[in-house]
């Protein structure tokens, strides 16, 4: 066995030698680039909306993709007037899809400048950088559970591909699904959900339409040990995903805490948990500098609460970055000068030098971020 | 203070031109976009289909060569015809050789792309295709160069510390061989480039240290020119089978095609009559405008269309380049109009004119400065203080 892959890789070695300073994968990229090995990417193979501002992409990823989990996410990138942006979507497709293709559903976000780009102008046929699916907002494989999913708006997508794994197995545990939406035409997969309710036994699934048959927002409807009761009975033999809005969670993992079940519950988030922010928290003046001998200067005015990496955005840069939630790290840059605030924890960083998540710190008054400098990564090359 | 540069305008004014300098960047950074991240698309997808195209071409005429495929009667003709592809496979790969290193290497190793964010098309990763590794080229070039433009002492690219441009460098006999080994760089270029970060005064002379650096720049570069070698030489070659020495040969003229093509721009660039060197003193407490004014007088472009100015890597907009080092090269065609102006309306020489003349008078200053003796001539503009 291990003779063969060095000898495979030797041969690899060689045939990318052909190829040098690049690899033989650059040149079948040009042939098709889902044949290429150096990189990850997927093609739009098509469209479609599942709400007035929401859809589904069908993604095609290249041959060295690996199969996902029913619930985990993956990195996407899209580049918008010549940059590329990334942000993380959960796959809303069954792995056990036959055609090799997952989908992403996307909603508009008020401001988001990637979901908006998704949603209204992606092209089929064009080519996304993709990354490798991630998370652990899975289901066991083989020990049984009784799930109790509770979801809002597209926080349905990572369910959604679990129930299509039971579907398209056959093997359907016994599921309640608490489902909340505004009305019942914002539902994202809403027929889908109800067909499914019908056709299999052992899928109960319960719509919560918040703001149904009114205009103005109300909280009656919303997440409650009530209506928990009502809905779920037994929710208290049941092992809990929820996913959606970060309100929606924070009742969900208070209650379920109370209850001493804290440990029945998994949690998948698309944003960092955010502290409370002060009311009367003021942000500052940023200035954004690259070090080095080409340095420049960036001036740009931010709230408390937006992110420095969103402010940075805004001002014409484009730092690099990878998740937006905190967890990855690509975005770390020192602060010069100033004071910045996690938002997740409130915590206030003012020591110069300190690496800064600038995607989820916002300014805490006047300050300097340091970005990246092109000088220092050529000498960090060298 | 900005004194010791050869113009006489106020440090105001020179501030104020440095301003405008930064507004011409300021604006065309903003505006870049989608069109300019299609461009730098298409050019590599171009360049490596032609890259790979030139290559199986070359093989079918090498082998068409070989065997005359129709048979006796017709081997004649398939002879010819295998020559013709050979000779057209060859040109292919030259000139897609030449887009590799110039237009597309060069500018993405300076940063010229880095705005897209793309993980490939970065200056940080990017490698290319000749025997200098990227690494040392973007010391070497990026920062020694670009930041010490034409400061004698300083600048490593004045002459490649080889040859005699200026009658500031005291004349020595061995200068009198330099037309022999300017046409040996000329031939060998990407190999002169290759082991120009090299310090072989350090390496003979140097402490231990410096010579342990010195020796593993040499390691670096016999690894890329090891790779390169087998790939051009042995590998390629070897598909061809009885047809290995047409192949081999084919690809050595492809790499001398490269290699006199980006010599002669890259002379153009620095060494024409009209080109300013500079003291030491120029870069004392030398401020942006100074550092601008500095390149302006320090540089040379080459007159030429469009398709020239992509084939010269856009390093015909040595000026612009200068300035803006990590400008895309495609957007130079549209600055150079601006700064033209702005030298004019401050009296300042723009050093511009077709191939036959800057690369005249840059042969011509190194055949004359092998001899001892010679006056330099720099550029006459109203701005410009009397020699």
């Amino acid at each position: 066995m291990s003779v063969v892959s060095t000898a495979r890789a030797r041969v690899t070695d060689v045939v990318n030698l052909f190829a040098t300073p690049l690899k033989a994968s650059h040149y079948v990229e040009l042939v098709n680039p889902l044949w290429s090995s150096h990189k990850l990417q997927a093609r739009v193979e098509a469209v479609w909306d599942e709400t007035k501002d929401s859809r589904t992409i069908t993604l095609r990823p290249s041959r060295n993709w690996r199969r996902h989990r029913a619930g985990q996410h993956v990195r996407l990138g899209v580049p918008i007037d010549g940059r590329r942006f990334t942000r993380t979507y959960s796959i809303s497709s069954s792995p056990e899809r036959r055609d090799g293709c997952i989908t992403i559903t996307v909603k508009v976000l008020d401001g988001g400048r990637m979901s908006g780009h998704l949603v209204r102008n992606l092209d089929v046929g064009s080519y996304l950088p993709i990354g490798l699916p991630q998370g652990d907002f899975i289901v066991p494989e083989s020990t049984p559970v009784r799930p109790l999913f509770i979801t809002a708006g597209s926080g349905v997508t990572p369910v959604m591909s679990m129930l299509r794994t039971w579907d398209i197995v056959g093997n359907m545990p016994d599921v309640v699904h608490l489902h909340y939406a505004p009305h019942r035409y914002d539902v994202i997969f809403g027929s889908e959900l109800e067909k499914l309710g019908t056709t299999r036994h052992r899928y109960r699934y319960e719509p919560v339409l918040t703001r149904d048959g009114a205009d103005t927002p109300s909280t009656d409807h919303h997440f409650s040990g009530a209506q928990l009761d009502e809905l779920c009975p037994d929710w208290r033999q049941r092992e809990v995903w929820a996913c959606g809005p970060q309100s929606l969670l924070e009742s969900v993992e208070e209650h379920f805490a109370t209850a001493g079940r804290a440990r029945a519950v998994h949690i998948e988030r698309f944003r960092a948990p955010m502290a409370e922010i002060p009311d009367d928290a003021a942000g500052g003046n940023v200035t954004f500098t690259t070090a080095g001998t080409d340095g420049t200067a960036v001036a740009a005015l931010a709230n408390a609460t937006t992110p420095l990496l969103r402010v940075a955005e805004d001002a014409g840069l484009n730092p690099a970055h990878g998740c937006r939630m905190g967890i990855c790290h690509t975005c770390d840059v020192p602060i010069v000068a100033g004071r910045v605030r996690d938002l997740r924890t409130g915590e206030l960083i003012d020591e110069p030098g300190r690496a800064v998540q600038i995607c989820i710190s916002g300014a805490a008054g006047d300050c300097e971020i340091e970005l990246a400098s092109r000088l220092e990564q050529k000498e960090l090359q060298r | 203070m900005t004194n010791a540069l050869p113009v006489e305008l106020d440090p105001a004014v020179i501030e104020q031109l440095g301003r405008e300098l930064d507004e011409i960047y300021d604006s065309t950074i903003a505006d870049l976009g989608e069109r300019d991240e299609r461009y730098i698309r298409r050019l590599i997808r171009t360049q490596r289909s032609l890259a790979l195209g030139s290559r199986v071409v070359m093989l079918a005429g090498a082998s068409l060569r070989k065997r005359g495929v129709f048979g006796s009667k017709v081997g004649v003709r398939g002879n010819r015809a295998g020559t013709a592809l050979l000779g057209l496979g060859t040109a292919g790969l030259g000139l897609a050789k030449v887009l590799e290193n110039m237009e597309i290497g060069h500018n993405v190793m300076h940063g010229q792309w880095d705005w897209m964010k793309d993980p490939e098309i970065n200056s940080t990763v990017w490698e290319w295709d000749t025997v200098c590794s990227a690494d040392h080229w973007k010391h070497g070039h990026n920062i020694v160069h670009h930041t010490w433009t034409n400061v004698i002492g300083m600048d490593r690219d004045i002459g490649y510390e080889i040859m005699r441009t200026t009658s500031a460098t005291p004349w020595n006999p061995v200068y009198l061989a330099q037309p022999i080994y300017n046409t040996l760089l000329m031939l060998l270029f990407e190999w002169g480039v290759g082991v120009h970060e090299v310090d072989f005064e350090k390496l003979a002379g140097g402490t231990t240290e410096e010579k342990a650096e010195q020796v593993e720049l040499f390691q670096g570069f016999f690894r890329k020119a090891g790779r390169q070698l087998a790939k051009d030489y042995v590998l390629w070659p070897s598909l061809a089978g009885p047809g290995f020495v047409d192949v081999a040969a084919a690809d050595a003229v492809a790499n001398l095609i490269r290699n006199i093509w980006s010599y002669m721009i890259i002379f153009c660039g620095h060494f024409p009559d009209g080109v300013h060197l500079f003291g030491k003193e120029v870069v004392e407490d030398e401020t942006r405008a100074g550092w601008y004014i500095r390149q302006l007088l320090g540089s040379a472009n080459i007159a030429g269309g469009p398709r020239f100015h992509v084939l010269a890597g856009n390093l015909s907009h040595q000026i612009e380049h200068h300035l803006f080092p990590d400008m895309p090269s495609s957007r130079y065609q549209q600055v150079a109009p601006r700064v033209r102006a702005l030298c004019v309306r401050y009296g300042l020489p723009y050093n511009s004119a077709p191939l036959r003349r800057q690369f005249g008078t840059t042969t011509r200053k190194i055949w004359r400065y092998a001899l001892p003796g010679g006056k330099d001539t720099v550029s006459e503009a109203p701005a410009l203080r009397a020699a």
